[in-house]
Formats: C-alpha cells, sequence, structure tokens
C-alpha cells in the first residue's frame, strides 16, 4: 500500500529534475530545506530522524541533491522527505514538505477492531513493517 | 571559423545560418564585467587578458552549444599566483561574475574559505566540513585562499590529504555544480601541484598575478580614496609616492593591502589633527575632504631610515 504523506504524494514519484525545481523554489523564498528519514511508516509519526543539520546557507539546489542523493545511499529503503522551514518572524514553520524516496515494497497497515459495550469499535492501525525492530523494517 | 570545418561536425538538423557574434557578446552581458575589470583593476595586464580569453573561449563553447557542435563542458578550476594583496580576491569575484553571465555557474556567488574551514580537528571530522563547504559552494565559485595549506608532507597523519580528495572527486565529477579556484604564494603553490598532480592535472588555468610597480600603487591609491571621498592636499601627492617607494622596500609589503592600511593610518592621523586644531571650532568641507602632508609624513615609514631590512631585521618581500 503506498504511503502517501506531504505534497504530491498522489502523484507519480517525483524525478530528480523535478525534485531539483521544486528545491530550487524552496531555496528562491529563502526557506531553509532539511532532508528527514525514517521507516516508521505510521501516519501519526511525526518525528523523523534529520539527516545532517538543516541547511541555512546553501545558495543552489545541487548541495541538496548531493545530500539526499547520500541519504540515499545510506537509507536505500527508507521514506526521505523533504523539509522546507520558513524562518521568517511570525512565520516560522514548515512551508513545504514532500517525500522523495520510499521502500520498494509497501506492505500496508493491520486495521485491528476492537469491540466495547454497547457495540462501539475501536479503531487501531498497524505497520505491517513495525513487526520488525527498526533498521530491519523494509 | 572555416566554412568546410564547420559542415564536417555539424549535425543534421541543426541550424546553419551565421551567428551574429557581437550580438551574442552584447547579449551575454560580459563585456560589462570586463570593463569594469578594466576600469577597478588597475594594471594586471596579464590577467585581464587571461580572463578576456577566457571569457572568449567560454563564449564560443556556448555559441557552439547552439549550433550543435561539440562542446564539452570545460574546465574551468584555476589557479591563482602571487603576492598579498595582488588582487585575486577582487579577480575571483569578477570571475564568478563572468561565469555566472555567462551560464556556466547558475548562481554566481564566491564562497571564500582557507584551510580552517575544510579539514576537521580529529578523524571523521573533515569529510562531513569539507561536503559542508562544498555544499554551500555548489552554483557559484569556490575560493581557497592559501590552498597549499591543505597539504602538509611532514604530517602523514594531516586531514588535510583527505579534503583534497574529496576536493578532487568533487572537481572531476561536479563540474557543473561548482568551480574551484585555489590561490596562493607563487612559489608554495607550485611545491603543492608538483606533490599534488592530480589537482595539478584537474586545473586548467594558471594565472599569475604580478606585482604592481609604484604607479600602479599610486594610481590605486587615487582610486580608493576617490571611493573613501577623500583627497590628497598639494604637495601630499609626491609624498604619498615617496611612502610608497619607501614602504615597497620594507619587509612585509602587500602592495594594495599595504596601500589600503596606509591611506586608514592617514584618515586616523587627519582626524586627530582636526580635533586637535578645532580651537576656532569650525572646519570646512575641505578640510574634511583633505590628507595634508603632514598626515603621510607621521608614519614610521619616514621616521626609520631608508635603509631597508635594518629596522625590523627582516628581509625585504
Amino acid at each position: 500500500m503506498r504511503v502517501t504523506q506531504g505534497a504530491f504524494s498522489f502523484l507519480p514519484d517525483l524525478t530528480d529534475e523535478q525534485i531539483r525545481s521544486q528545491v530550487e523554489y524552496c531555496l528562491g523564498n529563502g526557506w531553509a530545506v532539511a532532508i528527514e528519514y525514517t521507516d516508521d511508516p505510521h501516519p501519526r509519526n511525526s518525528y523523523w530522524e534529520m539527516f545532517g543539520v538543516p541547511m541555512f546557507d546553501i545558495r543552489d539546489a545541487a548541495g541538496v541533491l548531493t545530500e539526499l542523493q547520500a541519504c540515499r545511499h545510506t537509507f536505500p529503503d527508507h521514506y526521505i522527505k523533504i523539509n522546507a522551514f520558513d524562518s521568517t518572524h511570525g512565520r516560522e514553520s514548515l512551508r513545504l514538505s514532500f517525500m522523495v524516496n520510499r521502500p520498494a515494497n509497501e506492505p500496508g497497515f493491520w486495521l485491528e477492531r476492537q469491540e466495547l459495550a454497547g457495540r462501539a469499535v475501536r479503531y487501531t492501525t498497524h505497520a505491517y513493517a513495525t513487526n520488525h525492530p527498526e533498521g530491519e523494517r523494509y | 571559423m572555416n566554412a568546410s570545418l564547420h559542415h564536417r561536425h555539424s549535425t543534421e538538423g541543426t541550424d546553419e545560418g551565421p551567428l551574429d557574434l557581437a550580438a551574442a557578446f552584447r547579449d551575454s552581458h560580459v563585456a560589462e564585467v570586463l570593463e569594469e575589470l578594466e576600469r577597478d583593476l588597475v594594471g594586471l595586464v596579464p590577467v585581464k587578458s587571461r580572463i578576456r580569453d577566457i571569457a572568449a573561449l567560454l563564449l564560443i563553447d556556448k555559441l557552439r552549444r547552439n549550433m550543435g557542435l561539440c562542446a564539452g563542458a570545460p574546465s574551468l578550476h584555476m589557479s591563482f599566483t602571487g603576492n598579498p594583496g595582488t588582487g585575486k580576491t577582487t579577480v575571483a569575484l569578477r570571475m564568478a561574475q563572468i561565469l555566472h553571465r555567462l551560464g556556466y555557474v547558475r548562481k554566481g556567488h564566491l564562497t571564500a574559505v582557507t584551510r580552517d574551514d575544510l579539514v576537521g580537528q580529529y578523524i571523521g571530522h573533515t569529510a562531513p566540513k569539507t561536503r559542508e563547504v562544498l555544499k554551500r559552494a555548489m552554483g557559484g565559485v569556490l575560493f581557497i585562499d592559501e590552498a597549499y595549506y591543505l597539504y602538509r608532507p611532514e604530517n602523514e597523519r594531516d586531514y588535510g590529504q583527505e579534503a583534497i580528495e574529496i576536493l578532487l572527486q568533487v572537481m572531476e565529477n561536479q563540474r557543473d555544480d561548482l568551480v574551484v579556484i585555489l590561490a596562493g604564494y607563487k612559489n608554495r603553490m607550485d611545491t603543492f601541484f608538483r606533490s599534488n598532480p592530480g589537482m595539478s592535472s584537474r586545473i586548467a588555468h594558471h594565472i599569475d598575478f604580478p606585482d604592481y610597480s609604484v604607479e600602479e600603487l599610486v594610481a590605486i591609491a587615487h582610486l580608493m580614496l576617490e571611493q573613501m571621498q577623500y583627497r590628497l592636499g598639494p604637495e601630499a601627492d609626491s609624498v604619498f609616492r615617496e611612502y610608497i617607494e619607501r614602504r615597497k622596500v620594507r619587509p612585509h609589503f602587500a602592495n594594495a593591502r599595504s596601500v589600503r592600511n596606509a591611506l586608514d593610518r592617514a584618515r586616523l592621523r587627519q582626524a586627530s589633527r582636526l580635533l586637535g586644531h578645532s580651537a576656532q571650532g569650525v572646519v570646512s568641507r575641505e578640510n574634511l575632504l583633505t590628507l595634508e602632508v603632514a598626515d603621510i609624513r607621521a608614519s614610521r615609514v619616514f621616521a626609520d631610515p631608508p635603509d631597508p631590512g635594518t629596522a625590523s631585521g627582516g628581509s625585504p618581500a
């Protein structure tokens, strides 16, 4: 099951050229770009690991692409996303976030229904991948 | 261009009409940078002609590519050698602009670094540090001042070698992402290139910056004064020339940088002279503008005997 998260995730995967253009757009707006990765695909997992440090003083997308290649090389089967942070006063938050890498095989989620009193049902989603410890999931 | 040669190499389906070279030159706006170079930089004739050559080559390469002719990405890495204060950093800045206008670098910014910015302090520190700098420089020009400090043969475990290797790799594989300019003293750079043949072979343009003559240094001083909105008073002109002649043979002479420092000190003296003499409490615009003979005469260079080398014991550079 294809995990959809962040911008563009219902589109086919972006090519490197498209990623470069998006990053150029971010840099053109003065946003700081950072790369994050994880192997826990749960939608509520908002704490991804950052690869390296946020790139505050990069002028050209080639620098980000180089870092992305390094990240893909280290974590070929992880989810990787690019975040663009706007440090303008009053904004100070992410402006754009999109996935740039995903595992070849995404097994999807198990949906657990728990029967409660009075026919109420409580739902739990559980990623099959997380049956294995971190680092051995994909 | 030879017409038959042209036809032999061109592929079918490309535009065969003649190109307006003058228009292409005008459109690239390189002429403006070259003019600025001519106007703002005194002397440096060999450097300027080399830069003109490089700019011409790049423009022609670009036209060739538009015509569908073979134009491999040219190697643009350079080495600037010369004594301190001969304008290496300034020219590097202009070079970045030229390359940007011709479309050989995408952003055209200059990242100036030294050994400290590239080489780490402990094992595993150097690679990330160098990569960080390279990432920052991408899309522009990376200017490594006193590059020979990267290589320290006396210490075989020096991390500089690691930085050189990463640098070489990027210089080779990401040629269209950044241009590297190495700078430093001539003889030490020569030693550096001899011991790092890989580096030497990847650098296409070796440009040597000559020392300035006294005339040129005086012209530079006038340019600087104009920018700072000062002028030399009557007779101060010839005194300043004498100052330069004396300063030039003394140790640690750094060409244009020494001129700037001398002018800065003259401004200091002028300021305290004006304050000290302002008993009447008024200064004219003329007073504020003018550096007098006394401001320059007060220099240590005039106090010491003109014989060089005796004052501080060092030999003149």
